[in-house]
């Protein structure tokens, strides 16, 4: 370690500080990365010593979505409020206008995962090629241009920060791929462990099966569809590490553009001393923001992670972090011409329209997009849906998938039910409760009202999802002179939704046989979808789904009804 | 290209390493060759019957009646002679209640947690070094377990209550008229002793749910096919795996909108339960007496007559009225 001779022990103490903010820093990324992962974990209801009442998820498992101001920024674009929780994002806004971004080098899950990945890389690269990969570039401009093309989008209403914003899209990676990833291994090396007893001894088999047992995430295997441009997305990021040191974070994530323009009015700053400074390049070769730390140049506030990595790697205590810094040195803030910004804002409020030119959130609604129950009307949820995949991570039935173009290119990722894979749990309210922006509403188990419960409640009013159709030509009762039923069994309402009539008919030799046929009354089903779930028709089932007759479409309906109050507010 | 000849030695070392892998490879090949032999087989070819009855007990069937589950329980096992004559010392032993449903006891769709609980304490006086509660059920198995208040009450009483888990069914040939291989929790392919635990209900297909058909509940995979021949498909289970005691339920019973009901408007308070050896005759007596039907209404009876599984007549067994 080399220490400033001029003055060596004021130099000393300075670096042992910032060596020491480093070793802090480095702390606080394994610390919310791990925090980030085990809300990820704890957000579902396992765990069989709940109490007898309603499951809850009591962990704030939606935490750091709810802090990110990116989601709460463009809510209030696109809504025009603030929902729940979303008032934790202040605690960063107001962090980051006095401090910069210490969001993204201090505490940003993805912004940890890349440092990561990007250490390994950064580690081989050496000497120049490793400094002109760290120098900053102009291509750190993109990710003000995608901000303000979201921001403009969500300001028409279109909230589309979810698909690059970096903790949905941590969320939704992590959630709908490798959670169920590690889940499938675990759980084939558990049925393996279970069923090998035989061959393996005891003291070897019991243990090993012990172990996996306690790190199963969950008793049943939960698989994802339309994933595959999730992991392009997630696998693309990570790969970007290794031509250019936190690639994403640099150039692509509009958080960091959002934070970096927020970081305008920080107190806390780089102050360069060229005197002192020996030009080792060793600021640039540790530098995570691509901000340019070395004397002599441009420091980047805008892009500095406040990673501590420079100032702890400076022999010569030529640079360092103060509160209102002196600004002999030059400073740049964004550098970003008004021409682009307008550009860039006229692009996002144009590219709303052209979406919808496909899929408007007002024509006839696909009849394959049946929506989890409290889910607000389509162009609301556009509004506010940032598609990180909580509610399916939440979802107990593996009922819930993200969409590919079921709701239009606009609503992509977004949640829809796929009941021959699960169905909506009766009593279940668990997607409305962690939806952090209110795409759900929040409901309880009563207004949803889908079951009679002991403690009173209505199931007069329920909240519907769709509505259940017979295919009669793969019904077995119907067409195959088959005794079933099963859906009958399985529909949860009182009285069912599914009846049935006796009929005879006659089979093939002619006899004859009475038979259950079952039909479904449109006026008591609440489309949870448990019939298709059960149907023993493999393939395409028997009884079917569709969005008509959702409560919060009052357009989207069947029968004539007396103009009954929507749940949604609506009236 | 290669002209030079092959040394005597590194023709013999050649040749003996290739005799050796191809060696290897047919005695790997031979020893994995027949499923049913490899030692991580899951699946077995013949046929599995579970007879957990206790020889030399006769048939007779005891019902309860009084002002509490659990005593009534306790009443009508003792009325059978005590549990010591189904459970011995150090048996593994699963309890089997009807857990399928999402719904509180009141609204009698899973059996009565008090029940199971009371059968799980006399389970381990009697000296069982394991009692497992379980059930595949049909909704959500966290919130079955929780809200029918079984999980609870069976964890006080001192069993290990196990969810269903995709990992450990382990596809047997039940050997039945209808059904073959099935995919069944294995715990019941290695416990001693079987208590099924029913409760008396509603169901659309089969009139009323019972004993016999509470053993869906040991089954995973695409289940919802029995339907097509439900009653040879109940018979068949019963045939598979004979339980050691039956225990039916009817402290409440549900009358319609079963199996799962909802409405209270659905219960009738039987304050009742059940017991036999006779898993024929106590769904034929309990389906008479709740549910008001002959075993001509429940066809799973006689056929599983046909398998001598018990019998439909229970009127020609031994009866015992026992109050508490």
């Amino acid at each position: 370690m080399t220490i400033d001779v001029d003055n060596p022990g004021r130099h000393a103490a300075e670096a042992r500080r910032y060596r020491m903010l480093r070793w802090l820093r480095r702390i606080s990324q394994g610390l919310f990365l791990a925090l980030f992962v085990l809300l990820l974990l704890f957000t579902n209801i396992d765990a069989l010593d709940a109490p007898d009442e309603l499951p809850r998820i009591s962990a704030p498992v939606v935490l750091f979505l709810e802090m990110d101001p990116l989601v709460a920024i463009g809510t209030v674009l696109s809504t025009h409020s603030l929902y729940r929780d979303l008032l934790l994002s202040l605690i960063i806004i107001v962090g980051t206008l006095f401090l910069g971004r210490f969001f993204c080098g201090w505490m940003c899950p993805m912004g940890t995962i890349n440092h990561m990945i990007a250490a390994l890389r950064g580690g081989r690269m050496k000497g120049r090629a490793r400094l002109e990969a760290n120098r900053y570039r102009p291509a750190q401009r993109w990710k003000y241009i995608v901000l303000v093309l979201f921001l403009a989008a969500a300001a028409m209403g279109s909230l589309q920060v979810g698909l690059l914003d970096p903790i949905a899209l941590l969320t939704r990676s992590l959630a709908l791929l490798l959670l169920p990833a590690w889940n499938v291994l675990t759980q084939d090396m558990y049925a393996w462990s279970m069923h090998t007893q035989s061959a393996v001894p005891d003291f070897i088999v019991t243990p090993v099966s012990w172990a996996l047992h306690a790190v199963l995430i969950r008793a049943q295997v939960v698989l994802f569809e339309n994933t595959g441009l999730v992991l392009l997305v997630f696998l693309g990021i990570l790969a970007a590490n290794r031509y250019v040191t936190r690639f994403w974070c640099r150039m692509l994530c509009p958080l960091g553009a959002l934070l970096g323009v927020l970081s305008k009015t920080s107190i806390l700053g780089l102050e360069k001393r060229p005197s002192l400074c020996s030009n080792c390049n060793r600021c640039a070769l540790h530098c995570q923001g691509g901000d340019n730390p070395e004397p002599g140049m441009d420091w980047h506030q805008a892009e500095c992670h406040l990673c501590m990595n420079c100032v702890a790697s400076c022999p010569d205590a030529g640079i360092a972090f103060r509160f209102f810094p002196s600004r002999k040195e030059s400073t740049q803030v964004v550098n970003l011409t008004r021409r682009t910004v307008l550009l860039s804002a006229g692009a996002g409020i144009a590219a709303v329209p052209l979406l919808r030119t496909s899929v408007h959130p007002d024509a006839p609604p696909n009849p394959a997009l049946v929506r989890p129950p409290g889910s607000v009307p389509e162009r609301d949820f556009l509004s506010r849906c940032i598609r990180c995949g909580e509610c399916m991570n939440v979802c107990p039935n593996n009922a819930l998938h993200p969409t590919l173009l079921q709701a239009g290119a606009e609503g992509i990722w977004s949640p829809m039910l796929i009941p021959r894979i699960g169905y909506c749990e009766p009593t279940c309210v668990l997607c409305s409760q962690v939806c952090p922006t209110g795409a759900i509403d929040e409901i309880t188990e009563k207004e949803k009202g889908w079951v009679p419960q002991v403690d009173g409640g209505s199931t007069e009013n329920p909240l519907r999802i769709g509505t259940a159709f017979y295919d009669h030509g793969r019904c077995l009762p119907w067409s195959m002179a088959k005794e079933c039923i099963v859906c009958e069994e399985w529909c949860p309402t009182t009285p069912k939704a599914i009846y049935f009539e006796s009929v005879e008919v006659t089979d093939r030799e002619g006899n004859y046989l009475w038979l259950k046929r079952p039909h479904v009354d449109p006026a008591l089903c609440v489309g949870c979808g448990a019939c298709t779930y059960a149907c023993p028709v493999k393939g395409e089932p028997a009884i079917y789904i569709t969005a008509v007759g959702e409560t919060r479409n009052t357009q989207n309906r069947i029968l004539l009804e007396k103009t009954a109050g929507s749940k949604q507010g609506g009236g | 290209m290669q002209d030079e000849p092959v040394s005597r030695r590194e023709f013999l070392s050649r040749s003996g390493k290739a005799a050796g892998v191809a060696a290897l490879a047919c005695v790997g090949g031979w020893w994995l060759h027949e499923p049913e032999r490899h030692p991580f087989a899951r699946r077995t070819e013949a046929a599995v019957i579970r007879d957990l009855r206790v020889s030399g007990i006769t048939p007779s069937l005891v019902v309860g009646t009084g002002s509490a589950p659990a005593a009534v329980t306790a009443a009508v096992l003792a009325g059978l002679g005590g549990m010591d004559q189904f459970i011995s010392k150090g048996d593994t032993v699963v309890v089997k209640p009807n857990i399928g449903w999402d719904r509180r006891p009141e609204q009698a769709a899973n059996t009565n947690p008090d029940v199971v609980a009371e059968v799980v304490r006399q389970c381990v006086a009697a000296g069982a070094s394991k009692v497992y509660v379980t059930d595949i059920t049909c909704n959500d198995p966290t919130r079955c377990y929780n809200r029918s208040g079984i999980a609870a009450a069976a964890r006080e009483a001192g069993a290990e209550v196990l969810p269903p888990s995709e990992a450990r069914l382990r596809e047997v040939n039940v050997g039945g008229a209808m059904l073959g291989m099935q995919k069944v929790f294995d715990v019941y392919l290695e416990a001693d002793k079987v208590i099924n635990l029913p409760i008396a209900k509603h169901h659309s297909l089969t009139k009323v749910s019972l004993g016999m058909k509470n053993l869906y509940g040991i089954l995973g995979g695409n289940r919802s096919r029995l339907h097509q021949d439900i009653h040879n498909s109940l018979a068949d289970l019963g045939n598979f795996l004979r339980p050691t005691l039956v225990i039916v339920d009817a402290w409440r019973i549900l009358l319609r909108n079963g199996p799962q009901g909802g409405s209270l408007d659905d219960v009738e308070e039987r304050r009742s339960i059940v017991a036999s050896v006779d898993q024929v005759a106590i769904d034929s007596y309990a389906g008479a007496t709740y549910f008001g039907l002959t075993a001509d209404d429940m066809p799973w009876l006689a056929l599983a007559e046909r398998y001598g599984l018990g019998t439909a007549a229970y009127e020609t067994l031994p009866m015992k009225e026992v109050q508490a």
